[in-house]
């Protein structure tokens, strides 16, 4: 229970990593559904970081903050997948790149 | 009388105004009522005027209030009444009042009969107020309301295009010479700190002596505004054009009276002059010079009224003469009886032209002398005044001017002769008008001769015509006196006889046709003078080139907006960034991210550079 | 040290499990490698003396979001033909730019935490601490958050709805 030595800033770097992986998820992938786990995934990253800075100081506002990021990645996919149903529904496809009608 | 002058320029004005407001409303004959009886009373006040003036000799200055008061600069809305103005008033009001009258008949016709009037009057206005000025920015108003009322009489038929051109002719180039007149006042005023003309004579004969470079320029200045104003060298391209009005207008105002303004305008400034002779050297040159250029085109103009606007811009060029050599009296005498005459003619051949149904052509017309007889003595008048036959009023006026030329040391017998060739041509082309227009073979039929309304003013201007050269005009206190002294008698016979040489010439070419002149017509030589005479010395030309087609190339080459080029790149410029910013509006996902990625590495460069160092 | 050996294989797994979500073609694949990930995280939590996020981590990321995952995949059964056209999205040529920027982006954050020096806490932080906090100093920030879930729900009800009753009508329309 008593988390001894393990270095915050290796800690850091896998958050760092995760993000990192994540972010490049986001920008490689089309398909709507993996672009939301990418999200997952960065939002996952920062989660960590924030327990692991909390844990560093012996404080709960790490695990406090890490709860409203779950908060935000629930409301976030409930509306994300709605979306990725209407996408389906408009384009017949989950490509992203179709839905480009903002484009200037 | 004499403390009311300014009735006799207000009257005409608020008929004019009425005429403009109402005029839609009222019946012809009440519209043409007005017109004349304006100018009628105006005439009669005038004449009481004279009458009172005679007794006297009463000098008359009338301010009623002041126009404007800007730091010492207060000019008045204040008149000047002398003997030179009595002369012209009487020339604007009388002249004016005929020609009105002829104008009822001659106009009859035309649907904008009160709109005619309109202007007329106004115009009558606009010239009391111009030689009734006390001071040189009130005369500027009066010059100006006649540039107006010229401009909108000679464009009156606006419906053809040709007719507004010969208008924005005649206003534009009047123009060029009205800036130098402006800039001309605007260096007296800086100068002797006053424009009233009085006190600006004497002050400028206290500041300035004989010869200074000062009232030389400011002399030259108003020159360059007579000039453009009476049609002369090198501005007078506008009057032959100007004939495109109505033909009383032309009488009026192309004629008789407005474009002697420039005349009045030296005459009346005339002390200013005597401190520049090089000034009046350069106005009798310019005078002379136009004098003959003008009588060798109008020897061969074929349009009627082209003939008597070359012939009036000649004779101006004798007045100028006139101004030039000192003959002062005999300049305004000259503009006085040519006035009559002039406005003879030109009424002559408006009644010609309006039984012609609008024919110009002189060699269309012919044998006019027995149908149209009350026109033919006033041509024969009018023409015999013109070319200075003895004893008619053009006679005694040209003749004074010829001899003071005479006896102006230097210059003197070389400007005589070259008055004398003018006159020679004068004569001539004057009765060749007669003799082509009214004998020889009948070519159309007129419809009538005359009315009567048509026929009292050219009965009257053929009396004035006839007796004038006996008036004497009052201005003796106006001017300096001549020494009185006379050139030797042969000078006298050589000057009354030219014209008389003329006239026979006239008479064996174009009457009995004993002297064949068709070969030298028709020479090469002969033909390209003719054509180059024909053609106004090709001044037209030459400023079309000069000018006006240079000024349209720049025009052309501003229409496409050079200098907005400039800020029209840098719109091209804005919109091509935003044509690549919205090229980045891809509406792809990807691309965004990869933005905001980009955005992010530069947002934690800047903010760990600026907040730690780290990255230092 | 224990626990240092079993945070690195975490860290590890989480590591290799996310890369393994984000290069899947097939979404049900890949979800399961992304539950892995997270439970690897929850470990890490667990490890540094975070019992009560590792067990929210668990319960709602792994459990109900990613059942949500599931849940429209299955909705949407995109099947065999969805995989070729995830495989043939995932070239070489357009890995190139994203990962040049993820690596810019991840040098720079491990340069900025470089300096950070020191192990995480001794103590573990209890839920009770945790709890005390939340509706202590932080009530605001869960009222919002409790908003901003509300908003999520209407929203989500909206979206899918539509959904269903434009659904609805075109099957009605075409009989």
């Amino acid at each position: 229970m008593d988390g001894l030595n393990i270095p915050l800033n290796h800690i850091l770097l896998v958050s760092s990593l995760l993000f990192a992986i994540g972010m490049l998820g986001l920008m490689i992938r089309r398909n709507i559904i993996f672009i939301l786990m990418s999200l997952e995934v960065m939002l996952n990253a920062a989660a960590l970081a924030f327990v692991a800075a909390g844990a560093h100081w012996g404080q709960p506002d790490g695990q406090v903050v890490f709860m409203l990021i779950l908060t935000v990645a629930a409301a976030e996919v409930a509306v994300g997948l709605g979306l990725v149903l209407q996408v389906q529904k408009r384009f017949k496809t989950l490509d992203m790149d179709h839905a480009n009608r903002m484009q200037g | 009388m004499s403390e009311t002058i300014w009735v006799i320029p207000l009257i005409p004005l608020l008929s004019s105004v009425m005429l403009m407001l109402f005029g839609s409303r009222l019946k012809i004959t009440h519209i043409g009522f007005l017109g004349v009886a304006s100018v009628g009373i105006s005439a009669l006040l005038t004449l009481v005027l004279a009458v009172e003036f005679m007794q006297n000799q009463q000098i008359i200055q009338e301010s009623l209030w002041t126009w404007m008061e800007v730091a010492g600069f207060a000019p008045g809305i204040s008149f000047y009444f002398d003997g030179l103005t009595l002369v012209m008033m009487s020339v604007i009001t009388g002249v004016g009042f005929l020609i009105h009258l002829f104008s009822t008949e001659f106009m009859e016709k035309d649907p904008s009969y009160a709109r005619y009037f309109a202007y007329l009057n106004m115009f009558v206005a606009a010239m009391l107020v111009l030689v009734m000025a006390d001071n040189l920015l009130l005369l500027y108003l009066g010059w100006e309301g006649v540039g107006v009322c010229s401009y909108l009489l000679v464009g009156f038929w606006y419906q053809h295009n040709a007719n507004g051109q010969a208008a924005r002719k005649a206003f534009i180039v009047t123009r060029i010479g009205d800036t130098a007149m402006a800039l001309g006042l605007l260096l007296l005023f800086t100068e002797l700190g006053t424009l009233d003309i009085q006190a600006m004579v004497g002050a400028a004969n206290q500041t300035w002596q004989i010869g200074d470079s000062i009232p030389l320029i400011a002399c030259l200045l108003i020159i360059c505004g007579a000039v453009g104003k009476s049609a002369q060298l090198p501005l007078h391209t506008w009057l032959p054009d100007a004939m495109a009005g109505p033909t009383p207008v032309s009488a009026l105002i192309h004629a008789a009276t407005m474009v002697t303004a420039g005349v009045y305008l030296i005459a009346r400034t005339h002390g200013l002059f005597l401190l520049a002779p090089t000034a009046m050297t350069v106005v009798a040159v310019i005078g002379i010079a136009t004098s003959l250029m003008a009588a060798f085109t109008a020897l061969m103009q074929t349009d009627i009224k082209r003939i008597l606007a070359y012939s009036t811009i000649s004779q101006i060029g004798y007045m100028f003469l006139a101004l030039g050599v000192g003959a002062w009296s005999a300049g305004i005498f000259h503009l006085m009886t040519h006035a009559f005459f002039k406005a003879l003619l030109f009424l002559g051949s408006g009644a010609i032209i309006h039984c012609l149904h609008h024919e110009h052509n002189i060699f269309k017309m012919g044998g006019l002398r027995t149908r149209m007889p009350v026109t033919f003595w006033s041509f024969m008048i009018g023409s015999a005044a013109l070319a200075a036959l003895p004893m008619t009023s053009g006679f005694f006026s040209k003749d004074q001017i010829l001899l003071q030329a005479y006896q102006l040391p230097d210059l003197g017998p070389g400007l005589w002769m070259a008055g004398l060739l003018g006159a020679l041509l004068t004569a001539i082309y004057s009765f060749r008008l007669v003799f082509v227009v009214f004998f020889g073979e009948a070519n159309t039929e007129p419809d009538k001769d005359t009315g009567w309304r048509m026929a009292v003013p050219l009965s009257v201007l053929c009396f004035l015509a006839m007796i004038g050269g006996y008036f004497m005009i009052p201005v003796a206190e106006v001017f300096p006196a001549s020494d009185g002294s006379h050139p030797a008698h042969w000078v006298e016979y050589v000057s009354i006889s030219v014209p008389l040489v003329g006239l026979l010439v006239a008479y064996l070419v174009f009457f009995n046709r004993r002297l064949n002149i068709d070969g030298l017509a028709n020479s090469t030589v002969g033909k390209s003078l003719g054509n180059f005479w024909l053609s106004g010395w090709g001044i037209d030309w030459l400023y079309d080139h000069l000018f006006v087609r240079p000024y349209y190339g720049l025009a052309n080459l501003l229409k496409s907006e050079p200098v907005d080029g400039i800020y029209g790149l840098i719109v091209a410029l804005n919109q091509t960034f935003n044509h690549w910013l919205s090229a980045a509006q891809s509406g792809r996902m990807r691309w965004y991210l990869a933005s905001m990625v980009a955005g992010l590495i530069i947002l934690i460069t800047l903010a760990a550079n600026l907040s730690t160092g780290v990255l230092q | 040290m224990l626990e240092i050996v079993f945070f690195y294989i975490a860290a590890t797994v989480a590591l290799i499990a996310t890369v393994m979500a984000m290069t899947r073609a097939n979404a049900i694949h890949a979800l399961i490698y992304l539950i892995v990930s997270l439970l690897a995280v929850a470990v890490i939590f667990f490890l540094i003396g975070a019992p009560f996020a590792a067990a929210l981590e668990i319960v709602i990321y792994a459990g109900a979001i990613m059942v949500l995952f599931v849940f429209v995949i299955m909705m949407l059964n995109l099947g065999e033909k969805g995989d070729k056209q995830e495989r043939q999205w995932l070239k070489p040529g357009i890995w190139a730019g994203p990962a040049i920027l993820s690596v810019i982006l991840l040098v720079e954050l491990l340069i900025v935490i470089g300096d950070v020096k020191g192990p995480v806490s001794v103590s573990a932080v209890s839920a009770k601490e945790v709890g005390l906090s939340l509706f202590g100093p932080y009530v605001l920030a869960v009222e919002i958050a409790a908003m901003l879930l509300l908003a999520g729900l209407v929203g989500s009800f909206h979206l899918g709805r539509r959904y269903l009753e434009r659904d609805h009508i075109e099957k009605g329309s075409s009989q």
